[in-house]
């Protein structure tokens, strides 16, 4: 048998049961890696459930910096008899599945192609500790001590990691130090280490950081001055208010009176939570909440009062595998269409797409400012994979000159001074008009906002004229929107070439490297990464420019390529669709697989047939 | 169609503390029907905020849809005002109050958009003790759709067209009080009397003021047989006392008989004097009330007045000790921690 053999280069997946401990664990060995100066993607695939049930951690070493999801399991770590035929399935010829032998294997599981290891963990634990609990935990934390010797990685990495998370708890330091080294020490007496597979420190981080993407979310909220924050909890949206109450505690609280800058409320549902953010930004403050999917689908309704009584609105969309409760810890990008046209009527929502934590919390901050400044909901959209898993991303900055942009906001003195106000006049010729907060002026600048159809004056009418002249304002603001929204990027390839892919989102890293697979093949394409909605026109100019153009995306619909279809008025024969659905997020080898079955005809799959067969892919 | 009432008007208006005639409190003329209890209970709103001199613009009146929540329009032209969504107004409410804590919150609703579609936020604002006044104004019918049943018609009350309502009815006060509110009153459009002190009693109180109003709808619920009718509720309303409003500033210039007078300084140091009627009813413990409430209604009376007060009440600012310097008023140098910050937390994440 020919063992995979590999230097900083694989995939390893932990196979555990829910409510053991094991993420930390599994998250302790990531971040060792990470220390080690590798280039390091953890992925946490987990059901909605809190004890019991199956759950995975899948960890991605790139010696070339990919940060993607690759595809393929080189390395399994089996930990739950529940789930161990399909792990042991899961695994690439030539890899290795490493088990806990305390009871013997179920020899049908057995395949030739893989190296099969077994570490007496249940034993080992057994034997050094009396309390259930501890046998738990610390077996995960064995399984760390035991892959360092497996892997030949850096043991004080991985000691100076235990005592810097437990700062502040020492008593646990040594315990977990102690458990490390059983594992470690079981593996170097009996097995011969280290395997095929192993890692080398290297300088591959610079001054990058690991971090999910929600707590980016949270800290960009903070920083870009949001002082009112109003939710429901979701999956996988519930840590970002957990990070912006986290750090608010921390620098918002005056020391002297104890008094905060800041109103957290958990609302009674996602139509409250919408409602309160819509009557603080309403009132002046900067205020968000952050929902998934089905909490979009109520907020539906309200996210119409916004763009139409034009009331600044920051929503944070971390989205998840839908419809309906879906697979509600699974990642997907699947609400963009519900989000680009949310609430009935015509409406048009500004969307933004972050790629990385470092992008959660600049798009994160810049929200308020674009909320304030366009007068309409600012839909951020995240997901699962971004927002709950720690992403290897550059570091957070602020510009301490930088100054908030409230937008158009009427003054006492303007008003004072005589200055005319009409809340829907449109004075500038952008088609974003003047407001004023409640209580400004005792006799002038008042008015009443409402979601029924009014003049430029705010004053209620039916006349359709009035009705038309606000909406085609509406239309004019809407079209003054790409100048502000974040750009989209171009990659160009170093060949001439015809085609090309868009994506967006979580989709990036791996169709990056995907298309290094390609150009390894003589396939060579440019690459655009969209950040926003409305599409900017080089969006159009780009596609244009190309014979082929694939779109990238996770959603079974081709949701984007919908859009790119509806707002430019592209044929369907003008985009063709790299799709990925089942839950996890999109891998390279995936999306090679995809491309080069367009390229090498099928073109006229049916389509359901063509749909169907997506679904599949390949063990993505 | 909406019309500015003519700014024309008796040059000798009496003006109040801060110099504002009653005009300077009125809105855009009524488009309700001719009759409509809901227009007395503005000019109710009118003659209380002119009365206690309180500076127009420093109200924000918030409504949800139908016949209640066009209201608004109809008073305080020189408020801010926010017509919502249908149900929805407690959290838009919410959400501004937590915005500026400074301004004073009028919320407008009716028994469609509170019991029905609003049950839910009417329920969550009520418990998180909300700084604000919540009118109700209850007609039992659905107005601006033609005259179906609220889930405030009484059973076997029938409207215009309809045959009597087979459901119970749902009681405001009762569920408001069962939720937490810290201030419960009852009163009825045809009473101005009773209604502006009530009005001003409810501003004056820190927390959430429910005061449910019965008003008839003229046009379709006001008919023999419907229990929101103007004669109907005349005959069977009784107070559960009466009330004087004492603003801060003023000398207290009327004398009943001690011993059956209970004093309230309220929040913004204005006192209230509630002269009760019913000796086991007391308006300062909330079974009392409850209790009280169930009696009248089994009588096939409805109690109106000042049912219940909790004068220790703590508002939502309080539970989250919102900085007294309004939220909106905060800027980068109040909110953002600054570059230096995140290094520290960059170099937590390597």
């Amino acid at each position: 048998m020919k063992q995979l053999s590999s230097v900083n280069d694989f995939v390893i997946k932990f196979a555990n049961v829910n409510g053991t401990g094991s993420a930390s664990a599994n998250n302790l060995f990531a971040k060792a890696l990470f220390r080690m100066g590798l280039a390091v993607s953890p992925k946490n695939i987990f059901p909605s459930n809190i004890q019991g049930l199956p759950t995975w951690y899948e960890v991605r070493v790139s010696e070339k910096g990919y940060l993607g999801r690759r595809g393929g399991v080189d390395i399994a770590l089996s930990v739950n008899p529940q789930s161990m035929a399909q792990d042991i399935q899961d695994v690439e010829p030539g890899g290795y599945f490493i088990y806990d032998n305390t009871k013997p294997l179920d020899l049908r599981l057995l395949r030739d192609d893989v190296t099969i290891i077994g570490i007496p963990l249940t034993q080992i634990c057994n034997e050094q500790y009396q309390d259930p609990r501890q046998r738990q935990l610390f077996k995960n934390v064995i399984y760390v001590g035991a892959l360092a010797a497996l892997l030949d990685m850096d043991f004080k990495v991985l000691t100076g990691l235990v005592e810097d998370q437990f700062k502040g708890k020492e008593k646990l330091v040594l315990p977990n130090i102690h458990a490390l080294e059983l594992g470690h020490h079981w593996v170097r007496t009996n097995l011969e280490c280290p395997i095929g597979i192993r890692v080398e420190t290297r300088e591959r981080t610079e001054d990058r950081i690991l971090l999910d993407g929600n707590t980016a979310l949270g800290l960009g909220a903070l920083y870009g001055g949001a002082t009112v924050a109003a939710w429901y909890p979701i999956t996988p949206s519930t840590s970002v208010v957990d990070a912006f109450e986290k750090y608010a505690k921390r620098v918002r609280i005056d020391p002297g009176t104890g008094r905060r800058n800041y109103a957290i409320i958990q609302a009674e549902d996602e139509l409250a939570a919408i409602g309160m953010v819509i009557g603080a930004s309403w009132n002046g403050a900067r205020a968000f909440t952050a929902t998934s999917g089905p909490g979009v689908s109520l907020m539906a309704e309200f996210l119409g009062l916004a763009y139409f009584a034009e009331i600044p609105t920051v929503l944070f969309n971390v989205q998840r595998a839908g419809p309906s409760t879906g697979m509600p810890t699974r990642t997907q990008q699947s609400d963009v269409l519900s989000c680009a046209y949310a609430s009935h009527g015509d409406t048009k929502q500004v969307l933004l797409f972050p790629s990385t934590p470092k992008e959660c919390f600049d798009f994160g901050a810049l929200s308020f400012d674009l909320a304030e400044r366009l007068q309409t909901p600012i839909i951020l959209m995240t997901d699962l994979d971004l927002g709950m898993n720690d992403n290897m991303s550059e570091p957070l900055s602020w510009d301490d000159e930088r100054r908030y942009d409230r937008g158009k906001v009427m003054t006492e003195e303007e008003l004072e001074a005589g200055t005319e106000f009409g809340r829907y006049l449109d004075v500038d010729g952008d088609g974003i008009c003047y407001r004023t907060y409640p209580g400004t002026h005792p006799t002038r600048g008042s008015f009443f906002t409402r979601g029924t159809s009014r003049d430029e004056y705010a004053v209620y009418t039916e006349k359709g004229e009035e009705y038309e002249k606000n909406m085609l304002r509406l239309m004019r603001k809407w079209e003054t929107i790409p100048e502000h929204v974040p750009a989209p990027e171009v990659v160009e390839s170093a060949h001439n070439t015809d085609s090309a892919v868009l994506y967006f989102g979580t989709s990036e890293a791996s169709s990056r490297e995907a298309l290094d697979y390609l150009a390894e093949d003589g396939i060579h394409m440019n690459a655009m990464r969209i950040r926003a909605f409305p599409f900017n026109n080089d969006v159009k100019k780009f596609i244009e420019r190309h014979k082929r153009v694939f779109v990238i995306e996770q959603n079974r619909d081709a949701q984007l390529r919908t859009l790119l279809m509806a707002e430019f008025e592209f044929g369907p024969d003008r985009l063709k669709s790299v799709l990925c659905f089942d839950g996890t997020p999109i891998s390279a080898r995936n999306i090679r697989k995809q491309i080069k079955g367009h390229l090498q005809g099928g073109n006229v799959t049916p389509l359901h047939r063509h749909t169907a067969a997506r679904g599949r892919g390949e063990a993505s | 169609m909406s019309y500015q009432i003519p700014r024309f008007r008796h040059p000798e208006l009496p003006v109040n503390d801060l110099g504002y005639t009653k005009a300077d409190y009125e809105g855009s003329i009524s488009t309700l029907c001719a009759g409509c209890g809901h227009d007395s209970i503005s000019g109710a709103i009118v003659n209380a905020c002119h009365e206690m001199s309180i500076e127009p613009h420093k109200i924000a009146k918030l409504s949800g849809i139908g016949c209640s929540s066009k209201s608004p329009t109809y008073f305080l032209g020189n408020s801010h005002g926010f017509n919502s969504v249908h149900g929805r107004m407690p959290s838009v409410v919410t959400g501004a109050a937590m915005a500026n804590r400074e301004l004073l919150y009028l919320g407008v609703s009716g028994d469609g958009d509170t019991a029905s579609i609003g049950m839910g936020q009417f329920a969550h604002v009520a418990r998180r003790n909300l700084n604000m006044v919540y009118i109700v104004m209850n007609n039992g019918c659905y107005g601006l759709t033609k005259g179906q049943d609220s889930a405030t018609a009484d059973e076997g009350s029938a409207s215009k067209k309809g045959d009597p309502n087979p459901f119970s009815s749902i009681d405001l006060c009762g569920t408001a009080l069962q939720m937490g509110a810290t201030f419960v009153a009852r009163s009825f459009s045809g009473d101005k009397r009773q209604l502006v002190p009530l009005i001003k009693a409810a501003i004056s109180h820190r927390g959430f003021a429910l005061i449910d109003i019965i008003s008839p709808c003229v046009t379709f619920n006001n008919n023999a047989g419907s229990t929101k009718s103007y004669e109907f509720v005349r005959e069977h309303a009784e107070a559960t006392g009466t009330i004087d409003f004492v603003p801060l500033s003023k000398e207290i210039t009327t004398d009943y008989e001690a011993g059956t007078v209970h004093e309230v300084t309220m929040h913004n140091g204005s006192t209230i004097h509630l002269y009760k009627v019913d000796e086991n009813h007391d308006p300062f413990d909330r079974r009392s009330a409850l209790n009280t409430m169930e009696e009248y209604r089994a009588n096939d009376t409805i109690l109106t007045g000042l049912i219940y007060i909790d004068e220790d009440s703590r508002d939502l600012h309080d539970v989250l000790q919102t900085s007294q310097r309004p939220l909106n008023q905060l800027d980068e140098t109040d909110l953002c921690p600054g570059n230096k910050m995140l290094e520290n937390i960059n170099a937590s994440l390597r």
